[in-house]
């Protein structure tokens, strides 16, 4: 294993330690237990986003709390759910008095510490709504599986319902401006190698250098099928497809389109990804009236990346449109 | 006479699960590799340490307190699935064993019941789900068993185990339809559950240092 670490076990401590030098202006970062909450927290009269999940997806969720976004992030350890006390600790401490919305995406860890974590919230008085990320197509959703994964959409979710709650907009209003993206959202990923989990300290799987993995998460998780690499003009059709056709997508539809590196694919290849999926679309009709390409929700080391996207309507984009300072996403301000 | 495992004892049997967890922390990760996310085993362990240190101030002679105090360790301190799941495990286990300073065989089959149901409760998972049910809930019904048939607390605790090893053995063909492994659908056949063998272990434990002496 090379990484720039100096000890696995310390890995997100200092990385929180990092983020508290780096951002003073935007968040302040708790430790034991660990969150990070805007720097104004709490904001009083507006509905606050708390969100988490497991480290070694940055900049989620930490590198998204800021104005016009989330309220505070809870990290895990590296690819772990984070822990009830954590969450109810971090939603306190943003709680502004008209309520908390949890972002949970949906993995068995992540809803069940959400779950007692909410307990605890409403044990106190406080009120909060839960609202689950579920768009990766590349599961399925049946009774025979957990539900589908919560990955890209949760970056669009976290931007969107932000704005909303910065307008000054409802707990019920927002949690459903939450639901509405997360029905509007799909998403598939896939892999070129996979990620090192540092306390692991070898690849999760191995791939040939011929080889790919479709439909993986991110986690390191194999997908659901491997195959020999193709040209990436094959492999943005084939997973486009797969979104398209789940919703499905109409001619006329307007979508964000937003391309996703898992943390270690360089931007050049995922601009050789946005061209062919903007081709792929503009064949069927589709117009992408927004766009997000960068790496915002990784996988470690892992390179690849995936596609999301999310349906328009005129709230959204205005929501898109809106003002946001933290240290992952910045315009308008 | 009834055997009757005191206070001590117990402690023994979380100090000697921590241990094993330690020892076999690579292993459980390696598990959790083929079908789920490579941490079973570097959670587990973090936990039981977290579990170690907050044994140190207990004040000594209440079982159920003991083992409450374990599952709130595990709850804040792992994350994934496994804290709430072994955390509820434990905060069961202590709640039905509130205020004993020793605990016998039927004791210990209500205890592990109510765990058994907790975890159901807290995972959803049925039996065949390819989870640490099918290890709990054949080892909690070899107890029963066990018992109902006259045996020894010892015997009726190996038995347990054995049942646990064998379910815990059973999940290697099964499809997961829980947890992470339920992504790759058939893929996740052909591996044993790591859920279902930190769970053995658990069992396991609890025959090793109970029945000897």
């Amino acid at each position: 294993m090379k990484k720039l670490i100096n000890d696995p076990a310390d890995v997100v401590r200092e990385e929180l330690l990092g983020i508290a030098a780096a951002h003073p202006d935007l968040v302040s970062v708790h430790f034991d237990p660990n969150y990070v909450v805007r720097a104004d927290a709490p904001v009083k009269g507006k509905v606050a986003l708390v969100s988490g999940g497991g480290s070694g997806h940055e900049p989620m969720h930490g590198g998204f709390v800021g104005v016009g976004m989330l309220d505070a992030a809870c990290p895990g350890e590296v690819f772990t759910s984070p822990t009830p006390d954590q969450m109810q600790a971090a939603s306190k401490a943003v709680d502004g008095g008209v309520g908390v919305v949890h972002i949970v995406k949906n993995y068995t860890g992540d809803i069940m510490n959400f779950d007692m974590a909410a307990e605890l919230c409403r044990a106190e008085g406080a009120e909060v709504e839960a609202v689950i990320v579920d768009d990766d197509v590349a599961v399925q959703d049946s009774l025979y599986t957990a539900g589908r994964r919560g990955v890209g959409t949760t970056v669009l979710m976290e931007k969107i319902a932000g704005a909303a709650a910065q307008e000054g907009r409802s707990l019920k209003e927002v949690a459903d401006v939450c639901r509405e993206v997360n029905a509007g959202g799909r998403s598939m990923g896939m892999a070129l190698t996979s990620c090192t989990v540092p306390a692991a300290g070898k690849p999760t799987f191995e791939l040939g250098e011929d080889e790919m993995e479709i439909g993986i998460g991110i986690h390191g998780e194999p997908g659901r099928e491997r195959m020999k690499l193709k040209p990436v003009h094959d492999i943005v059709e084939m997973m486009a497809t797969a979104v398209v056709e789940d919703f499905p997508l109409k001619k006329g539809d307007r979508v964000l389109a937003f391309v996703n590196g898992m943390g270690g694919t360089p931007m050049i290849e995922l601009y050789v990804v946005f061209n062919e999926l903007q081709r792929f679309l503009s064949g069927r009709g589709i117009e992408i009236t927004r766009n997000l390409i960068g790496s915002y929700i990784t996988s470690l080391d892992m390179a690849g990346c995936s596609i999301t996207l999310l349906k328009l309507n005129d709230d959204f984009v205005r929501l898109w449109d809106a003002p946001v300072k933290t240290a992952g996403l910045r315009w308008g301000v | 006479m009834r055997v009757k495992v005191p206070y001590d004892r117990v402690v023994r049997w979380v100090e000697t699960f921590a241990a094993t967890i330690a020892e076999n922390k690579e292993y459980l990760t390696d598990l959790d590799s083929a079908i789920g996310d490579a941490d079973h085993g570097i959670n587990m362990d973090r936990g039981m340490r977290a579990a170690l240190a907050k044994l140190d101030g207990q004040p000594p002679g209440d079982v159920g307190a003991m083992l409450k105090a374990v599952g709130m360790a595990l709850v804040s301190s792992v994350g994934g699935a496994g804290g709430p799941l072994y955390g509820t495990l434990f905060l069961q286990l202590g709640t039905a064993t509130a205020g004993k300073s020793e605990i016998d065989a039927d004791d210990w089959l209500a205890a592990l019941t109510a765990a058994v149901v907790g975890v159901q409760a807290r995972g959803k998972a049925e039996p065949n789900d390819k989870t640490m049910v099918d290890a709990l809930l054949p080892a909690r019904d070899a107890l029963e068993e066990a018992i109902a048939e006259g045996e020894s607390f010892p015997d009726a605790l190996r038995r347990s185990a054995q049942a646990a090893e064998q379910g815990m053995k059973a999940t290697i063909p099964l499809v997961a339809r829980k947890g992470r492994a339920s992504y790759l659908g058939e893929r996740s056949a052909g591996h044993q559950d790591p859920g279902a063998t930190s769970s053995y272990l658990l069992l396991k434990t609890a025959a090793d240092t109970w029945s000897d002496g």
